[in-house]
């Protein structure tokens, strides 16, 4: 609480006659020099107006020096404020639309701001009544510095604990004398790093970089965005958008060292499973309302993505019926399915991308089977063909499609796990643990950059490739490159046969991904082991999850997710059956 | 489409080959999350951080280029790969600086764009690198250094490294300790050895020469220091063995280590150090304090009679012509007969048998041994008389 407030009550107070008050967390004044509690309460001040001219009084005048480093004395939620600001500056960048930063994720960082204050403090009746509404402010700031004084408003706005000096108040519930303690291996450039670091208060979600992303993602979704969590991480992977090191976007006078280190500084790039078990975790806490509708002409929809994805992937768009037919055979482009609702009874949303990439892994094993035979003698005759018919369009072959795409994605991932392999991962400015430790660490830095200047004089001024655009798309086939064929355009003419008015798969029969599914209260559907498969679904599983940069298991899973949905009445009568491994269609 | 077939299945066994190891080798039964709660207890129950699987990915990026000599893409990595000098993980972050060491000291070893002083700031600056690679880079970086002919900057790396000491650590870092103070020795030996050729080209009355030899005379002193205090701990140091003996056959030519310096050279294949063994005893034997050194004389006696039966007259000519003026009277004297047997038969039997070689029977020492009865030695001393008689090279017709 700041004076200003309190100097609009200039009451003497009846014990002390001093004028001298403060805000109780209840919002009673108090006398700050005898600790008499009035029942006078402060007006209960508007959220939805938020003056600049109170913006600037609270935000300049805060910021102390501390004593070891100069500095702002900042907090650690404003640190990860600050990395969202940059995350959603990033995906402006990306083409994202500006409302994502300024209302959607803005909002939902409040949003998450007083869910949590709520248990910061000790009376969270006042708080409850807090809850701003998403839409509404219309605040448009430039700068993270201003962000960070939108930051110590809403601080204040939530009621946190008030105390009678002008210091941005200390929201966590246990008070030490001094934050920052002088022992040499418990400090940290934010004022609460510590508390921060060992606050754990069951119903509350700690925020952490790796929830930064889903908070981004949730936005997105919110946004209906044409990015999809996987995109978002390769993007991440691909230093787009902050996320490793993200802290080094904070301005100058933000230190960070010390137990920030464990908060800021991660060593890992997001994964996708973790990413998407925290949105949901996060999507909960926030109680958010059912997202808004993701209907047939959404990017998201399911037709939508499998025909991007038939196009990365170099297959015909003919495929596309095929795909179309899936999906509404088993019910997931239904609006109710796609739409994400944290509220209801099933919390779970849905991998839109991996969803639909094994859409068309299930198209091709309706088309070919996949068991290393089938596939091969229709290459075989789809050759033929092409041969005797040059001047027609060609049929789709399997073989030529392996082919181009082994030597294709070989290439890249070669290419990605070198990249991988010269990140680096340290920064200029290296987080030390300790006061002590600091010396240490500049040296050990300074010698390392030396060693690395030494070592790049070496390689040579060989031409450092340019960084290509970012792109939704990984691979473009329609370039006209002869070396890399495109199988857009081809037919799907010899695999298909007419039955009655509708055309149907030549190939009658299927195998199930998998057999039973567990009842039990592991989550595991179903375990993916590559030597019980056909060596193409391997081949067509590994790239497609490459191309996502996921696991093959978890593609494998949703694979049989579909199938299950699709097959369901053959499932309900294997469960008889002892082992059937191929199943008639039709 | 049968080559496909193939195809893909190699490809399949390859892949498989890559693999690691499931948990169950049984192949009926595979648990890919249980190996992978395995590996998680093995690191403490903490997932594997992405900063640890791409540092181990670019180290086997860069064996990889090594192996294939492509000394550019190694080093483009190597950059990479210097991070590690900042893993939080304290324990590889200690190990991180040799393994650096030991492939960019090979990087910049074969790198064509690298040079010597590339190399030395290297070694320098990873020599500082915590407290344990002291020495181990310091011995490296100097032998890369008399590698590249640098030996006098190899000497001073040594020097420095020498005095290294670092309290407690000290204790198990003797062992390099030593090997440093025996390639200073080395190289102070190769200084030495040069000098002595280099003198052996100039007059003997030039002024250069008395300097040269008071300078080379220094430098045998210092090197036989180092080297001495070494021979005391235990090991094989035989290479530097001989050269100290060699340093201290020129300067102290009756030093008991001569003896050993003589079997040494008498086991070597060479005929030169078979030569150089004889003429270390002669040296030996040239000088007054030795004169009662029985090992010595045995030696001799044993050396003589072998050089002769392998045709070596020449040799013994060649040694003996030098000394054939005063030996007799030095070594064989009828005084020295008496007071030798009286003394010590042995040796005097020994003595005999050598004066019977280089003078023949007809000498007064060896008439006077061999006249004399002794129970033990009689056998000893008809062998001796026969031997002297086929071998002796005054009557060289009679050798064979």
């Amino acid at each position: 609480m700041d004076l200003e407030e309190a100097k609009s009550f200039t009451e003497r107070c009846s014990q002390c006659a001093a004028v001298s008050w403060g805000l109780t967390d209840e919002g009673k004044y108090y006398c700050t020099s005898c600790h008499n509690v009035t029942d006078r309460s402060e007006e209960v001040v508007s959220t939805a107006v938020i003056t600049n001219t109170k913006i600037n009084s609270i935000s300049r005048g805060l910021r102390k020096r501390s004593k070891h480093e100069k500095g702002w004395d900042w907090y650690v939620c404003e640190g990860f404020q600050c990395i969202l600001y940059h995350q959603a500056e990033a995906l402006k960048t990306l083409g994202v639309g500006a409302e994502l930063k300024n209302e959607v994720l803005h909002n939902l960082w409040k949003r998450y701001l007083q869910k949590s204050k709520q248990a910061y403090c000790k009376n969270p009746v006042r708080t409850r009544g807090r809850k701003a509404k998403v839409l509404g402010d219309n605040l448009q700031s430039s700068d993270c510095a201003s962000e960070l004084e939108l930051l110590s408003d809403t601080t204040l706005e939530s009621g946190a604990e008030f105390q009678s000096d002008p210091q941005i108040p200390k929201p966590f519930p246990l008070v030490k004398a001094s934050p920052k303690s002088e022992a040499a291996d418990v400090c940290s450039g934010s004022v609460d790093g510590v508390e921060y670091s060992e606050w754990k208060e069951k119903g509350v979600l700690k925020m952490t970089v790796p929830r930064t992303l889903a908070l981004c993602y949730l936005s997105l979704l919110w946004q209906r965005e044409t990015i999809t969590l996987s995109d978002l991480l390769r993007f991440v992977e691909e230093d787009r958008i902050p996320y490793v090191n993200a802290f080094q976007l904070f301005p100058e006078e933000m230190k960070v060292y010390g137990r920030d280190k464990g908060i800021f500084a991660v060593e890992s790039w997001p994964d996708y499973e973790d990413i998407y078990k925290n949105m949901i975790e996060v999507a909960i806490f926030l109680d958010l309302p059912r997202f808004p509708d993701v209907t047939e002409d959404c990017y998201l929809h399911p037709n939508i993505l499998c025909m991007k994805y038939l196009l990365e992937l170099n297959l015909p768009e003919e495929m596309h019926s095929l795909t179309c037919q899936v999906v509404k055979m088993t019910g997931i482009g239904e609006v109710d399915f796609l739409t994400f609702d944290p509220i209801a009874k099933k919390k779970r949303t849905v991998k839109y991308d991996v969803q639909a990439v094994a859409v068309i892994v299930v198209v091709l094993k309706l088309l070919f089977l996949l068991d290393d035979k089938l596939e091969w003698s229709y290459s075989s005759l789809a050759e033929a063909y092409n041969e005797e018919h040059r001047e027609d369009e060609p049929q789709f072959d399997f073989r030529k499609w392996y082919q181009v795409m082994k030597k294709t994605f070989d290439e890249k991932r070669q290419k990605w796990e070198e990249a991988r392999a010269k990140y680096s991962w340290k920064t200029k400015r290296p987080i030390y643990r300790s006061h002590i430790d600091k010396s240490v660490m500049y040296k050990r830095r300074e010698m390392v950059e030396h060693l690395q200047k030494q070592f790049s004089a070496l390689v040579g001024s060989t031409p450092v490739a340019e960084k290509k655009d970012p792109s939704s798309f990984q691979f473009n086939w329609t370039e006209g490159d002869t070396g890399s064929p495109c199988f857009h355009g081809h037919s799907l003419q010899g695999l298909l046969r007419t039955k009655g008015q509708s055309l149907i798969t030549k190939n009658s029969l299927y195998w199930l991904s998998t057999q039973k599914f567990c009842k039990s209260y592991c989550k595991h559907v179903t375990t993916y082991e590559e030597s019980n498969f056909s060596l193409s679904y391997q081949f067509i599983l590994s790239i497609f999850s490459f191309l996502l940069r996921i696991k093959t298991s978890i593609l494998h899973e949703e694979v049989s997710l579909i199938e299950k949905k699709l097959f369901e009445k053959k499932y309900n009568e294997s469960k008889k059956r002892s082992r059937p491994k191929k199943v008639r269609r039709h | 489409m049968s080559d496909f077939d193939e195809e893909l299945t190699k490809l399949a066994l390859a892949e498989d080959g890559k693999r690691e190891t499931s948990v169950f080798s049984n192949p009926g039964m595979h648990f890919p999350w249980l190996q992978e709660r395995i590996e998680t207890v093995v690191t403490g129950g903490k997932k594997k951080r992405d900063f640890a699987q791409t540092t181990s990915a670019c180290l086997s990026f860069i064996q990889e280029a090594l192996l294939k000599h492509q000394w550019q893409q190694a080093a483009e990595y190597m950059h990479s790969y210097l991070q590690t000098l900042e893993d939080s993980d304290t324990y590889k972050r200690q190990n991180a600086p040799e393994v650096i060491w030991k492939l960019g000291s090979e990087i910049l070893f074969y790198h064509p764009k690298s040079n010597v002083e590339t190399f030395n700031n290297f070694a320098d600056r990873m020599k500082n690198i915590g407290v344990l690679n002291y020495l181990k880079i310091s011995l490296q970086h100097a032998l890369y250094l008399i590698h590249h002919g640098k030996l006098e900057d190899a000497n001073r790396n040594l020097s420095d490294a020498e005095t290294w000491r670092y309290g407690e650590k000290s204790s198990s870092q003797e062992v390099l300790i030593n090997l440093v103070q025996a390639y200073k020795g080395l190289l102070q030996y190769h200084t030495w050895s040069k000098k002595k050729t280099e003198l052996s080209e100039i007059d003997k009355d030039d002024y250069a020469y008395t300097s040269e030899t008071g300078n080379s005379g220094n430098q045998s002193c210092r090197t036989s220091t180092s080297i001495c205090a070494l021979l005391k701990t235990p090991g094989v140091w035989d290479p530097f063995v001989k050269s100290y003996v060699e340093i201290l056959h020129e300067i102290v030519p009756s030093h008991p280590l001569m003896l050993e310096f003589h079997t040494l050279l008498r086991k070597s294949d060479t005929e030169e150090h078979q030569k150089l063994g004889l003429s270390v005893l002669f040296e030996f034997l040239d000088f007054a304090g030795c004169t009662k050194n029985i090992t010595a004389w045995k030696y001799l006696a044993k050396c003589l009679k072998q050089t002769l039966m392998e045709g070596h007259l020449v040799w013994v000519e060649e040694e003996w012509m030098s000394r054939r003026s005063w030996w007799p009277t030095f070594h064989f004297s009828f005084f020295w007969a008496k007071s030798d047997w009286k003394a010590d038969a042995d040796l005097a039997c020994e003595k005999a048998f050598v004066v019977g070689i280089l003078l023949g029977k007809g000498c007064r020492y060896f008439r006077y041994i061999v006249k004399q009865d002794h129970e033990t030695l009689k056998k000893k001393i008809k062998r001796m008389k026969k031997c002297v008689k086929k071998y002796s090279i005054v009557n060289p017709g009679v050798c064979t």
